[in-house]
C-alpha cells in the first residue's frame, strides 16, 4: 500500500512554544532564591507541592478511573515517615524523603489488593476509610506524639543546612524538584506504551480490555507509582512544616478535596489540567482568603459553575475551541504529498 | 487440523433469561460465518462469550484446539480474537489513530514502528485514513463504524467478530462495507458476522447459523437455511431475498 506517503509526528509548534517557556521559567524557578523573598518562596515551594498532589491525583483518577478521596493517607503515611527515619534511624531529612517514598509504595501494595475488590462509590469510600485507619493508627504512636503530634528535633533540622536561607533554599528546590519529577515521570508514562493503554482505559474500559490490555495491572501500577509519589510529597510538606499531628497530615480538605478541586477546575485527564487548576486555586487563595469562610462559599461556587459550564475544566474547553496541547503526547498523521 | 474456533455445549443464563443454552458450532480457518436470529436471541451474548466478557455457566470455548474458556478478555485479543461492537465502542477522547494504534500495540503486541505502518494500511483500507486526527468522539455513525472495523482489524485477529456492522448504513455505504470484508477474506482471516441486513450478509459468508432463545437452530448453507422452514416462522413476512 501506499502509506509510506504518511509520518507520524508527535511534536506540534504549540508544545515546541510550551517546551521553551517551561526552560525559561524552570531556570528562572530555580534561580528563585536568589531574586524572590522569603514569604515569597514559601509559597512558590507549597504552590509546587500541590501541583505534584494535583498531578498524581489526575493520573490516579483522570487516567486510571480510581476516583480516591484518601490520598492524605499517602501524604501522612510519608510525613509520618519522614519524621520517625530522622529521628528513630538518624537518617538525615534529605536521604528520609525517597525513602518515604519507597516505603509508601511498599504499604500501597497490600491496600491496593484491599480496595481494589470495591467499585466506583464505594472504592471512594474505601480510601477515605483506609486514610482514617492510617490517621487513627499513627495517633497510637507515643514516640510520635501520640495524638497531639510532634516537632523535628532543633538538632536534625539545623544538621541540612549551614544557615537559615540555605536550608530555605534547599527546601524550596526540593519542592520544586518534586513538581518537576512527578511532571516528567507522569508525562514520559503518558507518552508510553502504558499511557497508551491508560488513556484507553479512560475513555472506555469494555473496549480497552477487549483490545489486550490488562486494565487490572494498569491500575495498580498506577496506584502504587502514584502513592510512592505521593508519600515522598508529604514527606516533604512535613519537612517544610516541621511539626506533624494526626489530624494535620491526615487531613482530607487540606490533602484531597483542595486537590480535587484544582484538578477539576483545570480539567481532569488531561496533563495541562493541573497546571492551570493551581494557578486558578492559589490565584483565589491568595486574593479572597482573608474574607474567611466567604472564600470557601466562592471556591465552591466556582466548582459549581465550572463542573455545569464546562465538565472538561479550563483546559478541556481551551482545547476543544483550539486543539492545541503543551505536552506532545498525541501522535499526529502527517500526509507527506500534502505537505511538500 | 483443529478448527480455529469451537464452541462446546456453551451455556448461560441471567435468572430466568436464557441468553445460550447449549450452544455448539466449529469455525474452520478463512471460513465466513453469518448469523442471524431475531433480537434478544443471545447473538451478541455469542460474542461475549467467544471473547470473554462474560463468563459461561457452563461449556467450553476451544481455540486452535486449546481451551480458553477461562482466559481474560485481554489474552483472548492477544492470542487472535478481535471483535467490533454493535454499539461502538471508540476511545472517544483519542484520535482515530490512536484508537487503532490502541489494538495494534496491545492487541497485536506489534513494536511501535511496525505497529504505526501496520495502523496506517488499515485506516487506508477501510477508508479513514482522511479522518486519522479527528477526535472519535467527533465521528458520524459510519465512521464509528469504520473505526470498529479498522481497530479489529488493527489487533491483527484470526477470527474477526462483526456485530451489526452494516447496521444504519446507506446502501452505498453497505456496498462498499461488503467489498472490503471479501477483501480482508482474502488474507485468510475466519470471520463471524453477526447481521440484520441479509442481503449483506449472505454476499460474503459461506454458511449461515440462525440462534434463537440462545439455542442453533439451523446450521449450514446460506441460501438452503434461509430457505428452510424454521427460519421462515422466525422472519415470517419477511422476504429472504430483499
Amino acid at each position: 500500500m501506499s502509506s509510506s506517503r504518511y509520518t507520524i509526528s508527535r511534536s506540534s509548534p504549540a508544545s515546541r512554544i510550551a517546551a521553551t517557556i517551561g526552560v525559561i521559567l524552570l531556570i528562572a524557578l530555580v534561580a528563585a532564591p536568589w531574586w524572590a523573598g522569603r514569604a515569597d518562596m514559601r509559597l512558590l515551594s507549597e504552590i509546587f507541592l500541590y501541583l505534584s498532589l494535583a498531578c498524581l491525583w489526575n493520573l490516579l483518577a483522570g487516567y486510571a478511573g480510581l476516583v480516591s478521596v484518601g490520598q492524605q493517607a499517602f501524604v501522612g503515611f510519608g510525613g509520618y515517615m519522614l519524621f520517625a527515619l530522622a529521628m528513630f534511624a538518624g537518617i538525615s531529612p534529605l536521604a528520609a524523603i525517597p525513602l518515604a517514598g519507597l516505603l509508601g509504595a511498599l504499604i500501597a501494595v497490600p491496600v491496593a489488593f484491599l480496595i481494589f475488590r470495591l467499585r466506583g462509590a464505594y472504592f471512594a469510600i474505601g480510601t477515605w476509610v483506609i486514610a482514617e485507619v492510617f490517621r487513627l493508627s499513627f495517633a497510637q504512636v507515643s514516640s510520635l506524639g501520640g495524638g497531639s503530634g510532634t516537632s523535628i528535633p532543633v538538632g536534625i533540622v539545623r544538621s541540612m543546612a549551614s544557615s537559615r536561607s540555605m536550608r530555605e533554599a534547599t527546601t524550596y528546590w526540593l519542592a520544586l524538584g518534586m513538581a518537576v519529577l512527578v511532571l516528567v515521570v507522569i508525562y514520559l508514562l503518558l507518552r508510553s506504551r502504558n499511557g497508551l493503554a491508560l488513556t484507553a482505559i479512560r475513555d472506555s474500559e469494555l473496549a480497552s480490555s477487549s483490545y489486550g490490555i490488562d486494565i487490572w495491572r494498569h491500575k495498580f501500577v498506577v496506584y502504587v507509582v502514584t502513592a510512592g509519589l505521593t508519600a515522598s510529597t508529604g514527606a516533604l510538606i512535613f519537612l517544610q512544616k516541621l511539626r506533624i499531628s494526626p489530624d494535620a497530615a491526615f487531613n482530607v480538605n487540606d490533602w484531597t478535596a483542595f486537590v480535587i478541586f484544582i484538578v477539576v477546575i483545570g480539567g481532569i485527564g488531561t496533563l495541562e489540567g493541573p497546571i492551570i487548576g493551581v494557578i486558578v486555586f492559589f490565584l483565589l487563595r491568595e486574593t479572597l482568603a482573608d474574607l474567611g469562610t466567604t472564600y470557601l462559599l466562592i471556591l465552591g461556587l466556582v466548582a459549581i459553575v465550572v463542573m455545569l459550564k464546562a465538565p472538561k475544566g479550563i483546559w478541556g474547553l481551551i482545547k476543544a475551541r483550539y486543539g492545541i496541547e503543551l505536552f506532545p503526547l498525541s501522535r499526529r498523521v502527517v500526509d507527506q504529498k500534502s505537505e511538500n | 487440523m483443529a478448527p480455529v474456533v469451537e464452541l462446546r455445549d456453551l451455556s448461560k443464563s441471567y435468572g430466568a433469561i436464557t441468553v445460550a443454552d447449549g450452544l455448539s458450532f466449529e469455525l474452520g480457518s478463512g471460513e465466513a460465518l453469518g448469523v442471524i436470529g431475531p433480537n434478544g436471541a443471545g447473538k451478541t451474548s455469542m460474542f461475549n462469550l467467544i471473547t470473554g466478557s462474560i463468563q459461561p455457566d457452563r461449556g467450553s470455548v476451544l481455540f486452535n484446539g486449546k481451551d480458553i474458556t477461562r482466559l481474560s478478555a485481554a489474552k483472548r485479543c492477544r492470542l487472535g480474537v478481535a471483535r467490533s461492537f454493535q454499539v461502538p465502542q471508540p476511545f472517544t477522547g483519542m484520535t482515530v489513530f490512536e484508537n487503532v494504534l490502541v489494538a495494534a500495540t496491545h492487541g497485536a503486541g506489534m513494536p511501535s514502528a511496525q505497529a504505526n505502518q501496520y495502523c496506517l494500511d488499515m485506516l487506508e483500507l477501510t477508508g479513514l485514513i482522511g479522518k486519522a486526527n479527528d477526535t472519535a468522539g467527533k465521528l458520524t455513525l459510519l465512521g464509528r463504524k469504520r473505526l470498529e472495523l479498522a481497530r479489529a482489524l488493527c489487533a491483527k485477529p484470526q477470527i474477526l467478530l462483526l456485530d451489526e456492522i452494516a447496521g444504519g448504513l446507506t446502501e452505498k455505504e453497505c456496498h462498499e462495507l461488503v467489498e472490503t470484508i471479501n477483501t480482508i477474506r482474502t488474507t485468510g482471516i475466519s470471520i463471524i458476522w453477526i447481521e440484520h441486513i441479509v442481503h449483506a450478509l449472505l454476499s460474503v459468508v459461506d454458511r449461515l447459523i440462525v440462534i434463537d432463545f440462545g439455542r442453533k437452530i439451523a446450521d449450514g448453507n446460506p441460501k438452503k437455511t434461509m430457505a428452510s422452514k424454521a427460519v421462515q416462522e422466525i422472519y415470517m413476512g419477511v422476504d429472504a431475498d430483499a
